[in-house]
């Protein structure tokens, strides 16, 4: 891969391009799920399309004393790491291609929307964003230890593969990690953590509406704010594709019956984190933390101990 | 109509200000997003920083300490935003008028021309509310009748 082919990768297929259009319309669908849930009407289907050009539109406000080189910077960081992850799984799964140990660079790219949301809290010089930054950050310490253990079970499976390509074409030949006790295991501790990555109830503490009035984006207007909505619907796009890939098989062969196949798994995710989502009440931080550390850390200790064993 | 207007026009997020209500405005504001009225249609939601807003829904009867704050939540919010104000006491200070702790109704107190619709009633139904905010969208729209209108008269 030269780097024209890299770069048309990463801005149009299966990068940002791509991804906008089918973050967008996933987190149409996101919407209109909770809106039926609700015995609601819910949005067209356009509207995530709508939110984003309105912001892009609106005036952008810098609070007096906050950092501007942070303040501004935060948002891209974020976008350009959910991008960079979309692409990597992407590339691997519709073009077979990657590099060794794509599977850690992603874990690592996958926290950079985070990283984006602590860094524009704090750079923001309000209170409460302070407040939704550290929220953001507990929350990191919290699920990122079961989601590394549960990352680990496919890499352990397959005989220490660190290639997301080599681990899809491990599925293809000796069926998918979530069929093995130990992958349905750290598949079901995947989703809740993706969950968590996701920021979406109940663990969006770190942007409590109303608890602390927005959190770490309360300063944020204007195209600003748009970067952050635009990282969210790119993440609805790359978390659970990732999980999706990792452990559920991704697209198979990518003959017609894999391609649908994979495009169910990853509907059937994404409705099951927006059910989650609508049947939860947000928890207090500490109760989340308590929760990965307890609950989900064991549970993943296990299969990770159940993959070492051959289950 | 520029793409700025129509998209603003199709998603206007609203922020509910409560300048000291009776909270009956409220929660009929509150209604607007239960499954009966479901504003989310018109791709309304209710944001929680006044810096995401659209549109601000203020409610009640401005009193001494609540008026500078509403102002300086106008001040904060990021323009374009629409104000609507709405419920009898949010367009003349209601029953409250000749109170001692009264200063001026709201668009006194907010700069000339940032009401955009008074919706009046106590409270007001939400199919007045959704029908205040479509007609706030409305005035986006850069005129034409109106300038028509003036033609015509400067022609009669």
């Amino acid at each position: 891969m030269n780097i024209f082919e890299a770069l048309l990768a990463f801005l149009v297929f299966p990068g940002f391009v791509f991804m906008v259009i089918v973050g967008m319309l996933i987190s149409w669908v996101d919407r209109k799920v909770t809106a039926r849930v609700q015995f609601r009407v819910g949005p067209p289907l356009l509207q995530p399309l709508y939110d984003f050009l309105k912001l892009m539109g609106k005036e952008t406000v810098m609070p007096r004393g906050a950092s501007r080189l942070a303040f501004f910077g935060a948002p891209l960081i974020g976008l350009a790491g959910a991008v960079f992850v979309g692409t990597m799984v992407g590339v691997a799964m519709f073009l077979g291609k990657g590099f060794g140990g794509d599977v850690i660079v992603a874990v690592y790219m996958l926290v950079l929307p985070s990283l984006a949301v602590i860094m524009g809290g704090i750079a923001s010089k309000n209170p409460l964003a302070s407040v939704g930054a550290s929220r953001e950050m507990k929350l990191i310490v919290g699920y990122e230890l079961p989601f590394m253990l549960a990352l680990a079970v496919p890499v352990i499976q397959s005989g220490g593969r660190l290639q997301l390509a080599a681990l899809l074409q491990y599925q293809a030949e000796h069926g998918s990690f979530a069929t093995t006790l130990s992958g349905l295991v750290a598949l079901v501790i995947a989703i809740l953590c993706t969950q968590a990555k996701m920021a979406v109830v109940p663990f969006d503490q770190a942007e409590a509406e109303t608890e602390v009035m927005g959190g770490a984006l309360i300063e944020y207007s204007g195209p600003a704010l748009a970067m952050y909505k635009l990282t969210k619907i790119l993440m609805f796009y790359a978390v659970p594709m990732f999980v999706v890939t990792l452990l559920w098989g991704g697209f198979g062969d990518l003959s017609a019956v894999g391609i649908i196949l994979g495009v169910l798994k990853y509907l059937v995710l994404v409705v099951l984190i927006t059910l989650i989502r609508n049947t939860n009440p947000r928890v207090r931080i500490e109760h989340a933390v308590a929760f990965f550390w307890t609950w989900v850390s064991i549970p993943a200790l296990a299969a990770v101990v159940l993959a070492a064993v051959g289950l | 109509m520029g793409v700025k207007v129509r998209a603003l026009m199709k998603s206007p997020w609203v922020f509910h200000v409560s300048a000291g209500s009776c909270n009956n405005c409220d929660i009929e504001i509150l209604d607007c997003l239960c499954p009966r009225f479901d504003i989310e249609r018109f791709g309304a939601i209710l944001v929680g920083s006044i810096r995401h807003a659209d549109a601000l829904l203020v409610t009640g009867a401005m009193n001494r300490k609540s008026a500078r704050r509403v102002r300086q939540l106008y001040e904060q919010a990021a323009k374009p935003c629409l104000v609507i104000a709405i419920g009898a006491c949010a367009l003349g200070q209601g029953i409250f008028r000749d109170s001692y702790s009264m200063v001026q109704p709201l668009d006194e107190v907010l700069p000339p021309g940032a009401v955009t619709v008074y919706v009046p009633g106590c409270p007001p139904r939400p199919e007045a509310m959704i029908m205040g905010v479509v007609k706030a969208l409305n005035q986006l729209v850069p005129a034409k009748q109106p300038v028509e209108a003036k033609k015509e008269q400067a022609d009669e």
